[in-house]
């Protein structure tokens, strides 16, 4: 207990809070691309498993921006302090970007449809 | 009574896997909000922090778990191309909510933003488990990350339930069979 109440650094906390917020703002963010043209390139992409379509390559992306990010993020940041208030808000924003680009009228709203 | 494999495996997913976190949810979000200096004694803190370790990897698990069932067995079937000449769509609930005006919507609106959003619960629940497992009882004593990690576990609860919300008015109107 008394080890525990040596105070840690909040990097590993403030990494794992930016990087939610990075990989929820990536699905949010590669959702509403591939929605806007759903026969370009970059959508026929996103089809990794054709049973799921492309929601398997966009939710993969998520996943593994999510895990990757949160990796360089820790490793930057795990012996540091880091502005956490501001890292927070961020993060917080970031998620809002992700259930943004998620929401169908928004897609319906960029494409004029 | 009798159940088939695409309809356990659907109740596996919401009723299983989505339910035991919507239902967990609110019990783990008062635990992290009562981490409190002045609420409780050191050896109450202990023991606390230690079952609120368990119980939010337990919920982050099983979101995890309710959003691949979901997209990667469940999904399927949902998204299934009818042969062409079908007539009885029953089997296929995409097509067959998308073949009436009065229910396209169920899918263009409702199907559309629950399979993405629900993506966004298990990422930010993932987050809470860890800073809470990382910091410990030292939780109690930081207001600016305990304030943040009740966020980050507010909005996957609302991502996981409008993802399950949709996904019991959808099979309501068209079912996984």
């Amino acid at each position: 207990m008394a080890s525990e109440m040596n105070d840690k650094v909040n990097g590993p906390a403030a990494a794992a809070l930016l990087a939610g917020g990075i990989g929820s703002a990536a699905m949010g963010v590669i959702t509403l691309i591939y929605e806007l043209d759903d026969k370009s390139g970059f959508s026929k992409s996103m089809t990794w498993y054709k049973p799921v379509g492309g929601l398997s390559g966009k939710s993969s992306w998520a996943i593994i921006i999510f895990f990757v990010s949160w990796a360089i993020l820790h490793f930057i940041w795990k012996d540091k302090d880091t502005n956490f208030a501001r890292i927070s808000s961020l993060a917080i924003a970031l998620l809002f970007v992700g259930l943004i680009g998620t929401f169908p009228p928004v897609w319906h709203l960029l494409k004029g449809s | 009574m009798e159940m088939n494999v695409r309809e356990i495996w659907t109740v596996v997913h919401g009723m299983v896997f989505g339910f035991i976190f919507l239902l967990g949810f609110s019990g783990a979000l008062y635990a992290v909000y009562s981490l409190k200096a002045e609420w409780l004694t050191t050896e109450g803190m202990t023991k606390t922090v230690n079952i609120i370790k368990v119980y939010l990897w337990g919920l982050a698990i099983s979101v995890w778990a309710a959003v691949f069932t979901g997209a990667w067995v469940v999904y399927p079937w949902y998204r299934a191309t009818p042969p062409d000449g079908t007539t009885d769509l029953s089997a296929f609930p995409r097509s067959l909510l998308l073949a009436n005006e009065s229910t396209a919507q169920w899918h263009e609106f409702g199907m559309e933003w629950k399979e993405h959003v629900a993506f966004l619960a298990p990422i930010a629940a993932t987050v809470v488990a860890f800073v809470v497992n990382y910091y410990g009882a030292q939780l109690a004593r930081k207001i600016g990350e305990r304030r943040a990690v009740m966020i980050f576990f507010i909005f996957a609860f609302v991502a996981t339930a409008i993802a399950g919300m949709f996904g019991a008015f959808i099979t309501k109107a068209a079912a996984v069979r």
